[in-house]
């Protein structure tokens, strides 16, 4: 039976991994995810799951560990946050070339320095081309939801690869929500076993992995992992679907709000969403402005054509950027432009709350009055504007 | 040369073939050989328990000479060896010993 609980979003995907129920998960502790593996480890302890949890000495050892086991065909699973998702850098885009279907939860968090605890996706963003897929929670329930859907996505037979399951650090992982689960026994049957077409382990017939590959055969798996990247979108959709039977809680790669008749559209990604939507309801509520938000779940692969449908009715595009690039600018803006080359609808991206710094109701509701404005002048300059700065 | 296999005719992830690295000559690697005294060896096989490159062979449960295609010169074997049999010289010099 589905149960109505509340849980923080750090609880929320702990309490997934419960009843994922891994074979293996290794982890080491960062804030803000430290109190999602203390949760896990309390599961463990209790003997609420068959999980072998492994307590290594670094993030890099985590990943590492996770990738071995994946390789003997376990279900591994790990989570991270900010520095410690940066030590594992090298191994993760090892998880993806060897093509483990691992499942982490990152907390998101703002990379040193000067060191800062508190939320932004300057972490994930940066991994953005290391080959793992990216999922974003709004709230707690999608944390959740992600958490589950994440497994059947990984493992596809058409995928194989890894995903994050994102979270913004604090205003999710430490907010306690009322949410929905699953009964255990829909978890443990919607995903299923894991079926791993090799194995470390397979004495019998032993295999090489993570072969050496010189100038003639790399490329090759390069464009391998290419194309299971763009099988990717179906496999969301369709578990999203699937899911949305199980639950009534359907997924895709985007979640459009009031988009249909909406002059202007800020695109989000997180919890930052959901305080655009308020604003989008009181601002056309109160000002006659028709807004609208368009939220991507799914950020790798990045759904440029389902975007560009989307966005092909509005006047106006902002960008909320929780992440810069330096010497660019904010990442999500710049693949989104790129995604509409030859539309002629001007864009302005946002860069805010670097280092967790909130971005209020007022503020989001400003955006959306600057946006109009640029719009009415036709003056768009700067294309890049950064959000409660003191400059 | 045989003819390289196309992107699809690849298993993802580089996996593959094990034990490939037999066909392969990586006994160019070395700095230093191990050179294993016969009249001495007592046989325990440690060496070929404790060598990481499988580089020494066993047959009829006594270890033979060296493989010199794999042996990277590590000189592990020669450390282990409970009795001394195994000198390692630099290469080039082995016959000045
Ligand atoms: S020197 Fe190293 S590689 Fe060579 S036989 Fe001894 S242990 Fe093996
Ligand atoms: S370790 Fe020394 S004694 Fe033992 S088998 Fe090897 S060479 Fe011989």
């Amino acid at each position: 039976m589905a149960e109505n609980v509340a849980l923080t979003g750090n609880d929320s995907a702990a309490y997934a991994l419960r009843q994922i129920n891994p074979d293996v998960v290794a982890a080491y502790p960062i804030t803000p995810q430290t109190e999602l593996m203390h949760k896990f480890a309390a599961y463990v302890a209790d003997g609420e799951v068959d999980t072998e949890l492994v307590r290594v000495e670094s993030e890099h050892s985590a990943m590492s560990a996770t990738v071995a086991a994946s390789l003997s065909g376990a279900r591994a699973c790990t989570a991270t946050s900010a520095n410690g998702l940066a030590l594992m850098w090298e191994i993760l885009y090892i998880a993806s070339s060897t093509r483990c279907p691992i499942v982490m939860p990152v907390v998101n968090r703002a990379l040193s320095a000067p060191i800062n605890i508190h939320c932004d996706h300057s972490d994930t963003m940066g991994a953005r081309d290391s080959g793992w897929i990216q999922l974003y929670s709004e709230n707690c329930q999608e944390a959740y939801d992600n958490a589950v859907q994440a497994v059947r996505i990984a493992e596809h037979p058409d995928v194989r690869l890894p995903v994050m399951v994102c979270l913004d650090g604090f205003i999710l992982s430490h907010t306690l929500e009322g949410l929905e689960v699953n009964d255990d026994q829909d978890v443990k049957d919607f995903i299923g076993t894991l079926d791993r077409p090799d194995s470390l382990l397979n004495v019998d017939d032993p295999e090489t992995f993570g072969m050496f590959t010189l100038q003639n055969y790399y490329f090759e798996f390069k464009k391998q992992q290419v194309d299971a990247m763009e099988k990717v979108p179906a496999v969301i959709e369709q578990v999203g679907q699937e899911y949305g039977e199980l639950t009534g809680r359907s997924y895709g790669l985007l979640d459009p709000y009031r988009c249909e008749d909406a002059d202007i559209i800020l695109v989000g990604l997180g919890s930052t969403t959901g305080t655009a939507k308020q604003a989008a309801d009181d601002l056309r509520e109160e000002e006659g402005l028709k807004c609208g938000v368009l939220k991507l779940r799914t950020f790798r692969p990045f759904p440029a054509e389902q975007v560009c449908r989307v966005l092909s009715g509005a006047d106006i595009t902002g960008v909320l950027d929780r992440a810069v690039s330096f010497g660019l600018g904010g990442p999500l803006f710049h693949e989104l432009r790129s995604a509409r080359y030859g539309e002629t609808a001007p864009m302005i991206d946002f860069i805010y709350g670097l280092g967790g710094r909130d971005l209020s109701l007022d503020n989001v509701k400003d955006i959306f009055r600057s946006l109009a404005e640029a719009r009415d002048s036709g003056q768009t300059e700067p294309t890049t504007r950064f959000v409660g700065v003191r400059e | 040369m045989s003819e390289l296999l196309k992107k699809d005719e690849m298993k993802p992830g580089g996996i593959g073939q094990g034990g490939s690295m037999e066909r392969r000559y990586t006994g160019s690697w070395r700095t230093f050989v191990p050179i294993t005294d016969f009249e001495t060896c007592i046989q325990c096989l440690a060496c070929w328990i404790v060598c990481p490159d499988s580089a020494i062979p066993v047959e009829d449960g006594e270890r033979r000479e060296t493989n010199m295609h794999h042996c990277k010169g590590c000189g592990i074997c020669a450390v282990e060896c409970p009795v001394d049999a195994i000198t390692m010289v630099r290469e080039g010099e082995e016959d000045d010993e």
